[in-house]
């Protein structure tokens, strides 16, 4: 099949069976690849009420049609299974080289499923694949391990692994790859964990087909020119993602201590350019891509190497826990990392936990005599191994927040900052409906991925709440998670600006069938439907409850910052939520209706 | 006379030049077949060393069957049909980008200088120069 590995690869681990089966045309037909494959396999084959721990759930690793090829950033591979942080749809995304490998390689998904008897890693050398011992592995840190392997197999293997956190059981335990870079959210790493997978290592040495070669080879040509004729490239390159650390700071957006402010006294020692001339050794880039957003950085206080930190990790373990120092922030980015455990949970867990310990509700005999008040670097770098390890506060902290404040109660349950279950990644909504509302409503939880509308608050009114806004929240979460599904990088349209109207001339030359942006469009309102459909499906009384902001959202106004007194209304949050509803073809509460499901073709799959 | 030049400080390890390569030589999506490396030095220090032909001609020199030959850009291609896949080019090589792979390909494969590497690389790594004399 044009564009496509070609298989389907199924691991039991349970029993050893290896087996491979040609991907379905349909398949690719309706959902494409990637994510779309991923909520698919989900939907389908793991059965109602499963334990997201257990042998019933499965690890669904997905490459897309554009993965693997001569396309911008065409890295992105896709993990989903059930999320043992929320109980509900869990879709990672993760850069890097292993989704091309993974259809050179002659594959399209690897569902991983069962619990394996002992540890193991997956080998795949082509067609050989085999089930590996590993005992020698399990503890180790996810980077050393994938150096370890590298030195074993070979650099032409693409390796991808859990560190000890997922292996404990902490619910926001990432898998790492290519030194740096994760599938970092909902617990997909935990997953790998629980099914005693500490490793993926593939190579594949076969060509992908393509439809038409001259066509594609015109086409990819055009999106790199593109990419390389705009004026945004050269500063993009310089920074990366961390670009945005002044703009969100300037802007209130920037979370500060447990998302209480958006700006931060101290945020101006973790700006982009700060960063670049104190610790950034190289830029590194995903497969394909002409704007390397990844930025490789060697602490000189700590003699560590780390990929980052970016954005989101900068904000949410250094603005958000108060630290303003870039080498303190990277020390901390490279203990989770090698520990195996998401940066942006971790810090949202450890910010609720400082908040908690300044109003007293912990106290210094349950943190261990950590002093953990905001600011407190060496209690940070603590409190890493010992959620990873479970010790201690770590313990609490490795359920993450919303398990945490219900489990310690006393009103910490109001600065959880988290919805569906899934902390808040970093950008401070006090004042920004339409990234308000995107947090409310993303399909894994309160993840920035599936529609970055900050910008777009700023340019039209932070404060605004009409059905144009709406409309354009749901404009994102079609077009961005649509890159996701394609298996290549959203950030050249999104940094870059290059024209949309580049890709489906690539994507018909690769398959061989001719799409526009409308058709990626209805696939992409598909795969959105069938994620709120699973979610409906596995978590009892699922509705609209679950789409609520927290509350310091609504309610508590920062006392600082250029957003100070300024707050979202509850009734306007109540507003975007009805407005959304009825524009998704949803009911008042949040659950998609018959027709629409009808008319997107899933009443017969989610019947 | 020209050659593919490559500051390897610059590059991101992206492998975009690979697959572009493969594509031009190969008329392939699979950056296992290209004419150029990338070595990645990482967790430590974290580099990336880029690997080109300088267009010596050692290969074109120790090859028995003469399958290495020039080109209109006045570079040492290999000519497909000729090549027996002896490998006595792959030892000389100074810079290890003379690559023989049975399993992948029936003959051996070197750059042909087509250019294409360039013209994909986002951080300007890689370029076409004229041979500077050695000092």
């Amino acid at each position: 099949m044009n564009g496509y590995g070609g298989n389907i690869l199924r691991v039991n681990l349970t029993t050893g069976k290896i087996a491979k089966e040609p991907t379905p045309p349909e398949l690719a037909r309706d959902f494409l690849g990637g994510r779309g494959f991923g909520a698919y396999f989900l939907f389908q084959e793991v059965p109602q009420g499963a334990d997201p721990l257990g042998p019933e759930n499965k690890l669904i690793i997905s490459s897309g049609p554009l993965s693997g090829l001569l396309i911008p950033g065409a890295g992105k591979c896709d993990f989903a299974c059930k999320s043992p942080l929320t109980g509900g749809y869990a879709g990672a995304s993760l850069g890097g080289h292993l989704t091309a490998e993974i259809k050179y390689a002659g594959l399209d998904s690897i569902i991983l499923e069962g619990i394996s008897p002992k540890p193991v890693y997956l080998f795949i050398d082509d067609d050989r694949i085999e089930l590996r011992d590993a005992a020698s592995l399990w503890g180790k840190g996810a980077i050393t391990v994938e150096k370890a392997l590298k030195d074993q197999l070979g650099e032409e293997f693409q390796i991808a692994c859990v560190g000890p956190g997922a292996e404990n059981g902490v619910r926001y335990a990432h898998i790492n790859h290519d030194y740096g870079r994760q599938a970092g959210r909902g617990g997909v790493g935990t997953v790998m964990g629980a099914k005693k997978v500490k490793a993926l290592a593939i190579r594949g040495t076969r060509a992908i087909p393509v439809a038409d070669l001259d066509a594609y080879r015109r086409a990819a040509r055009n999106l790199y020119d593109a990419c390389k004729q705009s004026e945004l490239l050269k500063p993009w390159q310089n920074l990366g993602t961390t670009m945005v650390v002044s703009w969100c700071d300037e802007v209130g957006a920037l979370p500060t201590r447990n998302f209480s402010a958006g700006s931060f006294e101290g945020g101006k020692t973790l700006y982009g350019p700060v960063m670049r001339e104190q610790i950034v050794v190289t830029d590194k880039g995903c497969f394909g891509c002409p704007s390397p957003c990844g930025k490789y950085s060697r602490t000189k206080r700590y003699g560590t190497n780390v990929e980052g930190p970016e954005y989101e990790t900068i904000g949410m373990i250094g603005s958000n826990l108060g630290i303003a120092n870039i080498e303190d922030v990277a020390q901390i980015n490279f203990l989770c990392d090698e520990w195996g455990v998401d940066t942006i949970s971790a810090g949202g867990a450890i910010a609720w936990a400082m908040e908690c310990y300044e109003k007293g509700i912990l106290t210094k005999a349950e943190t261990g005599g950590l002093d953990l008040k905001f600011g407190n670097v060496e209690a940070v770098l603590t409190l890493i191994p010992q959620i990873a390890k479970r010790e201690g506060l770590g313990a609490l902290l490795a359920e993450g927040t919303r398990r945490a404040a219900r489990a310690l109660g006393k009103g910490s349950e109001k600065f959880a900052i988290e919805v569906k279950g899934m902390e808040q990644s970093a950008y401070a909504t006090h004042s920004a409906t339409a990234m308000l509302l995107a947090y409310m409503t993303a399909d894994v939880g309160a993840h920035h991925n599936r529609a970055w509308a900050i910008t777009y608050d700023l340019q039209v009114g932070r404060e605004l709440v009409n059905a144009d806004k709406v409309a354009r929240v749901i404009w994102l979460q079609h077009i961005r998670p649509m890159f996701d599904t394609l298996g290549a990088c959203r950030l050249q349209w999104v940094e870059l600006n290059i024209d949309l109207e580049l890709y489906p001339p690539a994507l018909a030359a690769i398959t061989g069938v001719e799409r526009s942006w409308r058709d990626l469009e209805l696939v992409s309102e598909r795969i959105w439907n069938l994620t709120r459909m699973y979610w409906v499906r596995e978590v009892p009384g699922f509705g609209r409850a679950w789409d609520m902001p927290p509350q310091r959202f609504y309610a508590e106004p920062p006392k600082t910052g250029v957003t100070a007194g300024k707050i979202t209304s509850l009734d306007d949050v109540n507003k975007l939520l009805d407005l959304y509803y009825e524009q998704r073809g949803w009911d008042a509460n949040g659950l998609p209706k018959p027709e629409t499901l009808k008319r997107l073709g899933l009443d017969k799959l989610v019947a | 006379m020209l050659r593919l030049y490559a500051e390897s400080a610059k590059c991101s390890g992206c492998r975009a030049c690979l697959v572009a390569c493969s594509l031009n030589l190969f008329q392939e999506n699979n950056p296992k077949k290209a004419a150029l490396a990338i070595l990645a030095h990482f967790p430590t220090p974290g580099t990336y060393e880029v690997k080109v032909c300088t267009q010596c001609g050692e290969c074109a020199a120790v090859c028995p069957t003469g399958a290495i030959k020039q080109n209109a850009r006045g570079a040492y291609y290999v000519d497909f049909a000729e090549c027996t896949l002896c490998e006595a080019c792959v030892p000389v090589c100074p810079e290890n980008v003379m690559f023989v792979r049975a399993e992948l390909a029936p003959a051996a494969w070197k750059c042909d200088l087509c250019g294409d590497c360039v013209a994909v690389c986002g951080t300007d790594v890689l370029r076409i120069g004229e041979i500077e004399a050695k000092a």
